[in-house]
């Protein structure tokens, strides 16, 4: 959960309508005082006011608007629907008047106590299957700017697919992790990466510690140190289990793990399985931090009261489903204040932040010797996979000799080794070209312009300005499923995320801005969802193409009264709309 | 929550009459830690000090105060200044004790220092590629230590299916199976693996690490039994830590005590047939072990698994693509219905060497580790090239289905060659393709043994046999193994280089250790 609205005395930039319960900004950070607030005002955004004494050397911008009243409630009733339905379903089904299309147990195996609890899978069965057709959508081409999808069909109301060889050329991609184009097939990095290919082969059959630590693993971690500017570096073959294999590696019992309340899954299963005691703060909250690092050292551990050994702070460069970037100068003070150490994952930041792709650190103008431990993925701004942890060599060493990775999991696979040496190399400018910092500053660009029309527009999205990952809220469950093939029907590929991955009323569209993107490109995009103005004028309810009429998305704040008025009815009539159709129909989308 | 304050500062309100509140933190903390510089907090601070008698909370301040604070501030409003004056000077101490401590604590540091001769600490570099002849540390050497069994690092058909990928679809995938990170080249390496293994469905994981460790907290959660054995190799003992189940381990491939474990269930669940009916309990075992090299007893434990009611997950990465007449594994081995092991987890690592990991079964097991296997959903998919690697692998095991046998040919014999060498024990099956050499007398001390093994292992490379000590991390393992050398046979290897092999560690060994 976000922190709540309480914390704030910030005022929005002052509306025709005057209507407040429209959208508070709930971070408890976002503020401004009076005269501020008429400044920013006018320049439409909300800023923030560095009261914290200039840690801040740019203006941290971030927002999160809270969810209109009637659009919860309506969330809500669009979730009882689906509830309601799917109790009946499943009576249905009991009594076999539905067909059952899921798999069952074994006959032999049915005396079992059962796999699963049927609990457990009514979300999955009910409510996840009506949309599942939104997800692992099957790609058969680079996940660059465009791509082609495979299309596929469900008779079965999405128990199943079928493939109809239908390929959907240039759809263009809005999901994937590219953010500095480097998916490529073509040009250096391809073209290194299969040299090395030829001459290695694709495995390396061992582990780090035992005979699978090549010379190319070596040139990387040299490389990557320099490239973050830390003493050394070490690499490993997946990047969720860089957090997971290394964070108990780094702390155990008697220590005490500080999380972010949004952290990635691998830092939550890292934290868990070094038996560490796990405390969780706010979302980007440091006023939550703070609390709870005073709270540590006075008290100590529970019962025994001893003094804890070491407090380690858990946060993600770019949050991946919030798009908000961490407050990394005020983490840094209270590390340094209350002598924790700090471990930054970097998975989404690295590459995608700072002037010249640093990542968060860079960002900020901060020193790289001021975080601890520096984790990041390859997955994303390098196009290739895996992870890495940067530091002190004391940290590095320490790792070497008793990461899990290091020791039990295989190493990086050499030609993904390449591929990463390579765009680094590229970012870093030292293939002799400006086509790196060149991809870095249209990502940023991209980033800018694509928020600004959205927010234009008056969609709620959440998080930084300078985010690359940016959620647009669709809130209601029936608008998950629709807004992903209404795109994806105008050759759009996007992520739609909803509960489990949100919180349950906070359904969202995720898009993942990339160099590799134009400004036609990201034009296209959303003019799909522009909504007319004139139209609404009009009053005439009639369909237009357009994504937003179509589902009536747009519930922000920057509306007169009577739009809003307006969008709202339209809004009721269009969820149920849309609630009844994926009560019925499934059965053809892609 | 968030307007929430330790009293300590909001009773510093009146404090603030005998200048800036003494908090202790930097001007710019002091504004963070008071509501994120929420003007409610700010406000009083900039007021100016009020005098001691007509304290009174700022209006808008009490609107959210928690109510025995509210009273408390009432209270202090009625009482007179010298009451007033001893309870703030209480309160301050106290807050001043809190900021000794914390002035006080000193953590540890972040990690221990490690000393430069660590036996882990240098790695072996090897340059080129890891196939048959190896480069290590500059010296040629013809590899017994990677788990090339098939040899089919280098092969060029392997290495063209992952080129012609390359050239397609690029490296990375950018992206989780869920969104956009799902190639058609993954949709077919799934197909094929569930053919191949004649399973229903298949799934892959981009790490061989994460597959069985991701698998077992899928299923087996907090209040469930599992039931493992105790040379299980460390991605299970992760996998267990992080289903949180009831965990019980029986002896090495002990039947007997596998029983003896599930008859005390048994009992316990006539206790209790309620909590019974939903604990659900699972028998994990390897197939081949990667820390001993011997094999599981299946057949029998198929038996306890219909008697006592437990499902069965397999390990199968040192089996899959070695044993069995077409390389399925355990189950092919033994003759057992595939379908009587309810989920078999193998990497791609060792045998189709390429990266990555796979589980098998009945759609009914496997399609839920899509929504709930951890490494699955959270983690970016398996690089294109390395799933058309195995693809292609996958091809040559089916087209070449003689290979297995040379490979169990080859395994035998250098086990019989090793048979007798004085001070070194073989530990392993005859026909498994990577087996333990340990000290047949310890001298005491691990780190001793460590050194000794390291001495032949040294020798061998400087002899061009390179071999590799199998690593554990000491404090972490369950029940670590002894320390030993790991053999691993391969089909490339000669018959003489074989030989040369045993005769060779068998010199080595005389040297070092007598």
């Amino acid at each position: 959960m976000r922190p709540g609205p309480g914390g704030c005395c910030c005022r929005r930039p002052v509306r025709a309508n005057g209507c407040v319960a429209n959208g508070e900004v709930r971070n408890g950070y976002v503020r401004s005082s009076a005269a501020v607030a008429a400044a920013a005002a006018a320049a439409g955004q909300i800023h923030h006011v560095t009261q914290n004494g200039g840690l801040y050397k740019r203006p941290f911008n971030e927002a999160f608007e809270e969810t209109p009243m009637l659009v919860a409630v309506l969330t809500y009733v669009g979730y009882g629907v689906l509830t309601l339905f799917g109790y009946l379903r499943d009576f249905l089904r009991h009594w076999r008047i539905e067909k059952c299309h899921h798999a069952t147990e074994r006959e032999e195996q049915k005396d079992f106590v059962s796999l699963y609890q049927d609990f457990e899978n009514f979300y999955t069965r009910n409510l996840y299957m009506r949309i599942r057709d939104n997800w692992n959508r099957p790609i058969c081409s680079v996940p660059g700017a465009k791509v082609d999808i495979m299309e596929r069909q469900s008779h079965d109301y999405n128990w199943s697919f079928k493939y109809t060889g239908n390929i959907i050329k240039g759809v263009i991609n809005m999901g994937s992790y590219n953010y500095l184009g480097f998916a490529r097939n073509t040009g250096s990095c391809q073209e290194a990466a299969a040299k090395v290919l030829e001459e290695y082969g694709v495995g390396v059959c061992s582990t780090r510690q035992e005979i699978g630590n090549l010379d190319k693993h070596e040139e990387l971690e040299k490389l990557v140190a320099r490239f973050l500017g830390v003493e050394a570096a070490m690499t490993y073959g997946m990047g969720f289990a860089t957090n997971s294999m290394n964070i108990p590696a780094l702390v155990g019992k008697g220590c005490l793990i500080l999380s972010d309340e949004l952290n990635h899954a691998s830092l939550v299963l890292g934290a868990r399985l070094s038996g560490a005691t796990i405390r969780i703060f706010k979302h980007n909250n440091m006023q939550s931090l703070e609390k709870l690092l005073k709270d540590a050292i006075v008290y100590g551990q529970p019962r025994t009261r001893r003094p804890w050994k070491k407090i380690l702070i858990l946060v993600e460069g770019i949050y991946s489903m919030e798009g908000s970037i961490v407050r990394l100068p005020e983490v840094i003070a209270l590390k340094k204040k209350y002598k924790a150490y700090l471990y930054l994952d970097e998975a989404h930041s690295i590459g995608a932040l700072g002037p010249t792709g640093r990542g968060v650190v860079e960002y900020f103008g901060l020193d790289p010797e001021d975080v601890d431990v520096m984790m990041g993925t390859f997955t994303k701004s390098f196009g290739a996979s895996g992870g890495y942890i940067g530091g002190k060599k004391e940290l590095i060493d320490y790792l070497r000799t008793h990461s899990h990775s290091a020791v039990y999991a295989t190493s990086l696979s050499p030609p993904v080794v390449e591929q990463i040496i390579t765009s680094m190399k590229c970012i870093m400018g030292q293939d002799g070209t400006s086509l790196g910092k060149e991809c870095v500053q249209q990502l940023a660009e991209n980033t800018r312009y694509f928020r600004r029309r959205l927010k234009e527009m008056g969609f709620i999205i959440y998080g930084n300005e300078d985010s690359p990952v940016v959620p647009l809220m669709l809130y209601m469950p029936a608008k998950i499923g629709a807004f992903g093939r209404e795109m994806l029907k105008r050759n759009i590929g996007v992520v739609v995320v909803g509960f489990p991955a949100t919180p349950i009323i906070e359904s969202r569209a995720r898009f993942c801005l990339s160099a590799a993107h134009t400004k036609e490109i990201l034009d296209t995009v959303s003019r799909k969802f522009h909504f007319p103005k004139r139209m609404l004028c009009s009053k005439s309810a009639c369909l237009s193409d357009e994504i937003n009429h179509l589902l009536v998305i747009m519930v922000s704040t920057h509306l007169f009264a009577g739009e809003i008025s307006h969008l709202l009815i339209l809004m009721v009539f269009k969820h149920l709309r849309y609630l009844l159709v994926i009560q019925s129909r499934s059965s053809q989308c892609y | 929550m968030d307007t929430w304050r330790p009293p300590v500062q909001g009773i510093c309100l009146p404090r603030s009459a005998s200048g800036p509140a003494r908090t202790g933190l930097s001007p710019s903390l002091t504004a963070q830690a008071r509501g994120g510089g929420d003007q409610r907090a700010a406000a009083p601070a900039q007021a100016p000090p009020p005098r001691a008698r007509d304290v009174t909370v700022p209006r808008h301040a009490r609107v959210d105060v928690p109510v025995a604070f509210r009273k408390e501030a009432q209270r202090l409003t009625m009482a007179n200044a010298a009451e007033q004056w001893v309870l703030v000077e209480m309160v301050q101490a106290l807050y001043e004790e809190k900021e000794e401590l914390i002035e006080e604590w000193q953590p540890e540091p972040l990690v221990p220092p490690v000393s430069k001769d660590h036996p882990a600490l240098n790695y072996n570099i090897v340059s080129g590629p890891p196939s048959h002849n190896i480069v290590v540390n500059g010296k040629e050497c013809i590899n017994f230590a990677s788990f090339n069994f098939l040899g089919l690092l280098d092969n060029p058909r392997v290495k063209a299916a992952a080129l012609a990928s390359l050239k397609k679809y690029g490296v990375g995938t950018c992206g989780p199976r869920g969104f956009y990170g799902t190639f058609d080249v993954h949709l077919d390496l799934e197909d094929r693996l569930a053919k191949f293994m004649k399973t229903e469905e298949a799934i892959i994981y981009s790490y061989g690490f994460a597959t069985i460790a991701s698998a077992i907290p899928a299923y087996s959660k907090r209040g469930d039994i599992v039931f493992v054995d105790r040379a299980a190799c460390f991605a299970i003992q992760k996998g267990l830590q992080a289903s949180r189940s009831d965990i019980k381990i029986f002896k090495h491939n002990d039947m007997a005590d596998l029983e003896r474990l599930l008859k005390e269930q048994e009992i316990e669940d006539q206790k209790n047939p309620r909590k019974a009916r939903v604990t659900r309990r699972f028998i994990v075992v390897e197939g081949i072990y990667m820390n001993t090299g011997t094999i599981c007893p299946l057949p029998e434990l198929v038996k306890l698994k219909y008697k006592y009611k437990a499902r069965i997950f397999l390990e199968e990465s040192l089996s899959f693509g070695v044993l069995g007449e077409h390389g399925r594994g355990v189950t092919e081995h033994y003759g057992i219905n595939i379908d009587d092991i309810d989920l078999i987890s193998a990497n791609m690592e060792n045998a189709l060497a390429s990266v990555g990991g796979f589980c098998c079964g009945r759609s009914f097991v496997i399609d839920h580790q899509r929504l709930s296997g951890q490494g699955y959903c959270f983690s970016a998919s398996l690089p294109p090239l390395l799933a058309a690697a195995a693809i292609e692998a996958l091809n040559i095991m089916e087209e070449n289905p003689g290979i297995f046998a040379v490979l169990k040919e080859k395994c035998r014999k250098i086990h019989k060659a090793l048979q007798g060498i004085s001070g070194l024990r073989v530990m392993g099956e005859s026909f498994s393709p990577a087996f333990h050499l340990h000290l047949e007398e310890s001298t005491g001390s691990r780190e001793k043994d460590v050194k000794l093994l390291q001495e032949i292992v040294n020798q061998c490379m400087n002899r061009s046999i390179a071999l590799t000590q199998a690593r554990y991390l000491d404090k972490e393992e369950k029940c670590l193994p002894p320390p030993s050398i790991r053999v691993v046979v391969t089909v490339e290897q000669t018959e003489d280089e074989l030989e040369r092999a045993a005769a060779t560690i068998k010199e080595v060994a005389q040297a070092v250790l007598l």
